[in-house]
């Protein structure tokens, strides 16, 4: 726990353009050996002390470049851990930088925990007593960040489909744990053919699993959230509210026509993109026409719709297309302006026309109820109302780290079965398989796997 | 009226698996030991199966030989059939079982335990335990002998408000007629204690002569002679089988009919029993699309006609006993000698015990074997073995004797107990040692005879014997990485043989033997080692070099493992002061009071959250100490760690 090699993306949120993958312990440089090109120094890695290079980040599988990097090397213990320190400065915004720390990963680190670093460098000696306080209310907050959002996920399709996997391995092992510890019991004699095809199996839909979440995450990161109105109705207002309370992160999206900027906003632990945020904050400008055009677009495309109303103004046409839109599937409406009038809409009126949709009164002006639509925003999805497109919450890169992990052990298990080593060996592999669930799922092995053989197979003398 | 009886080092309880082994082990470690039983007739009892060993079991009897007990020896004397099981599988799930002759292993047993210059066997039945402030003083029995200690193990098995059911039928009473130990079971509670309710079986005995053999299976033993301990004699004993044999649709038909008589579903049976144990009864009902279930006939001892019937324990009562045995295939004219039966008893909630099976609120009491919780005679013997030694090295005032789940699987059995406690008589599987590779049957020896050196156990000569077999080992592990397996016609020939590939150039003897088709024996002949190798020395060498890149994956495990073990927690340590910590954390850790901070992560409702927060908060606290001042801000500076 302690003495292996962690890593993560160490950019403070926020600040986009340069990122930061940070890896420290005592493998830290080993690991950056494998995935580092240096464009001069070659053996920057016998460098003392505190240094930087110039070069590029490799995928040693593919050789495929990464991005263009500025390495620094802080030996132990000169570092903010107090352990060997790689830090990979990228400048190729969030998606390369998620390459880079996915390869690291690959080349032996462990996803760091929610602040890890800063635990290890209390642990080290590195920050005093007075820190301490804070060390213990990341490791809380953040903790507790993850945990509603893995309640959330419970609901959500790939967990449950994770859960499914689980189930089946558990399956497996009890086959193979049943036959080990009761040896003249009648267990169905465990088929090798038949075990190896199961493990098999299970590895291909980890593959695949893997492959959905990433396609589906690459530039849809967070639930994507679009804010829909009329011109001047406070929609950039709200945008600038939302980031303002919260932890938020500017990226931008290459790859499409347009050079959209997306703004992702973390309320409670729960990420939401706002969808085009160029074009709300382009509102001054805008000529009516494009805006419900874009409505239209954004709308469909979106996980969750904020549709916000004027009250001074009461539900007019142009409103009722924007509530079309959402259909009170996945929508909130705000009724914003409660401060100037004495509030032209009634829930009733917005009921009337779209049941069920839940309703919250906001001024920004006055800086009022935006928090209380944060509630809802985040109500919405770990309740499990708004699903979030493909599974986009659960496909972040933690989980894909562990399908990844779970699919090498599944496929090491089903080689060394094939290849007539004993069971005793195998049972390592799937065991590590079902702890990799486990970091998704929340759930640890041990007692489970002797329930199942007694409730699987008639045992006992 | 109660009498001083006399004074001792040490005083053990119960003659049963567990006490006999702690009673040796405080001998001879040199403490003057006292050995009261209920029945002096009754050393070593089996209640249950004529057989020990198996997986796990015989991993935990090779372990307790390591450290110097008795029950492999013992188990190689009263051995009338011995077994390799799981040869199909790998090194670390084969192990030996024996079917024993119980009476032989109950007599054997006696002698030792008689000839131990420090040990008093005495009959009577304990009813009190003495304590003073905090520590226990010694033990008062039935009839007033009032025996004192620096140190007292408790090991009453299923003694405790013992009850006996046999269908309609049910009495206070103990294994084999014997009376139960009701006051003792009372000083435990008015001593604190938390106590629970367990429950198990054994099926009826009956009369070989009633048997007819020739509708059977005879299940034969190894034709090759083994061992469970080094130290015993190789002996070719005599190999008397055991007999298979089903149950049909009459059997359960009848069973099926006679439920509503069955205590287990009727509610007269309160106690949890163990799972994988189940009665015949509870089999039948839970696999009803089973057509059969196997039986096995298997001999109690040489000089009796009694035979145990596995597979058929039952609560139901006498008379559909003997109709649903009728059934079966050999037993159609069977006779009963002994009825099966259940008993409930109570146990010990083993949370309440340190590592060294000391418990928290008293020092100097020790309790071992199914009076914990468990269930088994290995698992008992294993516990008696630890109890011991370590109220030995109380009294020698010697640091304690704690084997960690890296080194045994008794580290594990124990661990598991006082740490997570169980919710139904625990009994050692291999599945519940996470480091399983390295806990093999084949090298227990090389894992534990050191420990039992050092406290005293294993005495100088056949630690001798022990390091030459340990330099063996290492000495032609380093052969045979170092000398190359040349490319001849004949080393070529071998391979195709083997069914595996030719060599390209020549390699390493090691290499080759990484190969699963390649046996250390196919080496011998390439490249003999310089003189003959003991096969114990083979087998270990084999093992660890073909399993190496496995074996090296447990090692790392196993590192970091004890780096958590490591960081200790100070017992007095206030859980609910800490920032932080989740009440339902505190709340665990309170109650379980983990040395470590590793045993804290074991304990179910800790989190690694918790586990972050502890981490930190020893490093404030170690911090706050070297800079001279208590004051952490929160929680309570211990006194002393
Ligand atoms: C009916 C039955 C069925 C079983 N079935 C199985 C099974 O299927 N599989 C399995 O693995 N194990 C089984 N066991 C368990 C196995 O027999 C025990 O786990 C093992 O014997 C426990 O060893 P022990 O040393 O803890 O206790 P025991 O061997 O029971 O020894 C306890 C000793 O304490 C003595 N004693 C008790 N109270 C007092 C007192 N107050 N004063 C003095 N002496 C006292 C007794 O006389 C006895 O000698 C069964 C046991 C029984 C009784």
């Amino acid at each position: 726990m302690v003495d292996d090699t962690i890593a993560a993306i160490a950019t403070p949120f926020g600040e986009g353009g340069v990122g930061i993958v940070r890896i420290s312990g005592p493998e830290a440089i080993m690991i950056a050996e494998k995935v580092f090109r240096p464009a001069k120094r070659k053996n920057w890695n016998k460098e003392p002390g505190y240094r930087m290079f110039y070069g590029h980040v490799v995928d040693p599988v593919s050789e495929e470049v990464i991005d263009e990097v500025l390495l620094a090397l802080m030996r132990a213990p000169h570092s903010y851990t107090r352990e060997d320190v790689v830090e990979i400065s990228g400048h190729g915004g969030l998606v390369p930088l998620r390459k880079i720390l996915k390869v690291v990963l690959a080349a032996g680190a462990r996803l760091a925990e929610p602040g890890e670093f800063t635990k290890r460098a209390f642990l080290n000696g590195r920050l005093d007593l007075a820190q301490a306080e804070a060390v213990i209310d990341i490791i809380r907050a953040q903790t507790e960040d993850s945990l509603r959002i893995a309640v959330g996920q419970l609901e959500g399709k790939l967990s449950r489909t994770i859960s499914a996997f689980r189930e089946e391995l558990v399956g497996v092992l009890a086959y193979v744990e049943a036959a080990i510890d009761f040896p003249e019991d009648e267990v169905p004699g465990a088929q090798v053919e038949d075990l190896v095809s199961r493990l098999r199996f299970l590895g291909e839909r980890c593959e695949k699993l893997r492959q959905e979440a990433e396609a589906g995450r690459v530039y849809r990161e967070g639930v994507a959230t679009a804010i829909v109105g009329k011109p001047n109705v406070g929609k950039s207002s709200l945008l600038n509210a939302l980031a303002r309370n919260n932890r938020a992160i500017v990226t931008d999206i290459p790859g499409t026509t347009r050079d959209v900027i997306e703004e992702v906003i973390n309320i409670r632990g729960v990420p939401f993109r706002i969808l085009d945020t160029a074009g709300l904050r382009e509102t001054q400008d805008a000529v009516e026409k494009i805006g419900v055009a874009r409505a239209k677009e954004e709308a469909a495309g979106a996980d969750l719709v904020i549709t916000v109303l004027d009250a001074s103004s009461g539900i007019r046409d142009e409103d009722k297309v924007a509530l079309d839109l959402v259909g009170g599937r996945k929508g909130i409406v705000v009724i914003n302006k409660c401060d100037v009038a004495a509030c032209g809409i009634t829930e009733e009126a917005v009921h009337n026309y779209m049941p069920g949709c839940p309703v919250v009164r906001t001024s920004l002006l006055e800086g009022w109820g935006v928090e209380k639509l944060e509630d809802v925003m985040v109500e919405l999805v770990l309740g499990g109302r708004v699903r979030a497109g493909r599974g986009v919450l659960i496909s972040n890169i933690r989980h894909q780290e562990a399908l990844e992990r779970a699919r090498l052990h599944l496929r090491e298990a089903a080689d060394a079965l094939e290849n007539g080593l004993p069971v005793e060996m195998v049972a390592i592999d799937i065991r590590e398989a079902l702890e990799a669930f486990g970091n998704i799922t929340g759930d640890t092995v041990s007692e489970e796997i002797l329930d199942r053989i007694f409730s699987d197979f008639c045992i006992g003398k | 009226m109660e009498y001083p009886a006399g004074e001792y080092d040490v005083i053990v309880i119960g003659a049963g698996h567990a006490g006999c082994e702690a009673a040796l082990a405080s001998a001879r470690m040199g403490c003057r030991t006292l050995l009261l039983t209920l029945n002096i007739d009754y050393v070593a009892l089996m209640p249950c199966n004529p057989a020990v060993g198996g997986p796990a079991k015989g991993h935990l009897i090779r372990e307790v030989d390591a450290l110097g007990g008795e029950i492999g020896r013992n188990s190689d004397r009263a051995a009338i059939q011995m077994r390799v099981l799981n040869t199909g599988k790998g090194p670390a799930v084969r192990a030996l079982r024996a079917q024993t002759d119980k009476r032989r292993y109950q007599n054997a047993m006696r002698q030792v335990i008689e000839r131990e210059p420090l040990i008093d066997l005495k009959q009577a039945l304990v009813e009190r335990i003495l304590v003073k402030g905090e520590a226990v003083k010694g033990v008062v029995t039935q009839t007033g002998a009032r025996f004192l200690a620096r140190a007292v193990v408790i090991t009453t098995g299923t003694y405790l408000r013992g009850r006996i059911i046999i269908g309609d039928v049910s009495y206070d009473g103990a294994p084999n007629g014997q009376f139960p130990a009701v006051s003792l079971a009372h000083s435990f509670r008015d001593l604190g204690f938390e106590m629970g309710r367990f429950k198990t079986g054994t099926p009826a005995r009956v009369d070989r002569r009633s048997i007819d053999f020739t509708k059977m299976e005879p299940q034969p033993g190894d034709p090759v002679p083994h061992r469970f301990s080094y130290t015993s004699p190789v002996r070719e004993i005599t190999q008397v089988p055991c007999w298979l044999t089903y149950t049909n649709e009459k059997t359960h038909a009848i069973i099926r009919e006679n439920l509503h008589r069955s205590p287990l579903y009727s509610g007269v049976i309160k106690g949890t029993g163990p799972r994988y144990c189940p009665s015949i009864e509870d089999k039948v009902v839970r696999f009803a699309d089973r057509d059969r279930h196997q039986v096995f006939i298997e001999p109690e001892g040489l000089d009796t006609m009694e035979m145990y019937v596995q597979g058929m324990s039952t609560s139901l009562p006498e008379d559909v006993q003997v109709a649903m045995l009728r059934t079966l295939p050999g037993l159609e004219k069977v006779e009963i000698v002994r009825a099966g039966y259940a008993i409930e008893y109570d146990y010990v909630v083993p949370t309440q015990l340190r590592h060294t099976l000391e418990t928290k609120a008293i020092k100097g009491l020790y309790l071992a074997g199914q009076l914990n919780g468990t269930s088994g005679y290995e698992e008992a013997a294993a516990q008696g073995i630890v109890a011991g030694i370590n109220a030995a090295l109380l009294v020698k005032e010697r640091d304690p004797l704690v084997i960690d789940r890296g080194e045994g699987y008794i580290g594990v059995l124990i661990d598991d107990l006082v740490t997570k406690g169980t919710s139904e008589p625990y009994r050692m599987f291999t599945s519940r040692a996470e480091y399983r590779l390295l806990l093999r049957h084949d090298n227990a020896d090389l894992r534990l005879t050191e420990k039992g050196f050092q406290v005293g156990l294993i005495d100088g000569k056949r630690y001798e014997e022990f390091e030459r077999k340990r330099a063996m080992v290492e000495e032609e592990k380093e052969r045979l990485r170092r000398v190359k397996v040349p490319v001849t016609s004949e080393v070529q020939d071998l391979l195709r043989r083997k069914g595996t590939s030719e060599l390209k150039q020549p390699c390493s003897a090691a290499d080759l033997l990484k190969r699963p088709e390649i046996k250390y024996e196919d080496l011998i002949g390439i490249v003999p080692p310089a003189g003959d190798l003991m096969p114990e020395v083979m087998v270990e060498v084999e093992n660890q070099i073909r399993y190496e890149g496995y074996i090296k994956k447990q090692e790392t495990q196993v590192h970091r493992f004890r780096n958590l073990e490591k960081k200790r927690l100070p017992e007095d340590l206030d859980y609910s002061k800490i920032k932080g910590l989740r009440k339902e954390a505190v709340q665990k850790l309170r109650a379980i009071r983990p040395v470590s901070v590793g045993q804290a992560a074991r304990i179910s409702g800790v989190s690694p959250a918790d586990i972050s927060i502890l981490l930190v908060y020893l490093e404030r606290l170690s911090r706050a100490r070297e800079v001279g001042s208590d004051d952490v801000g929160e929680g309570t500076a211990p006194g002393h760690t």
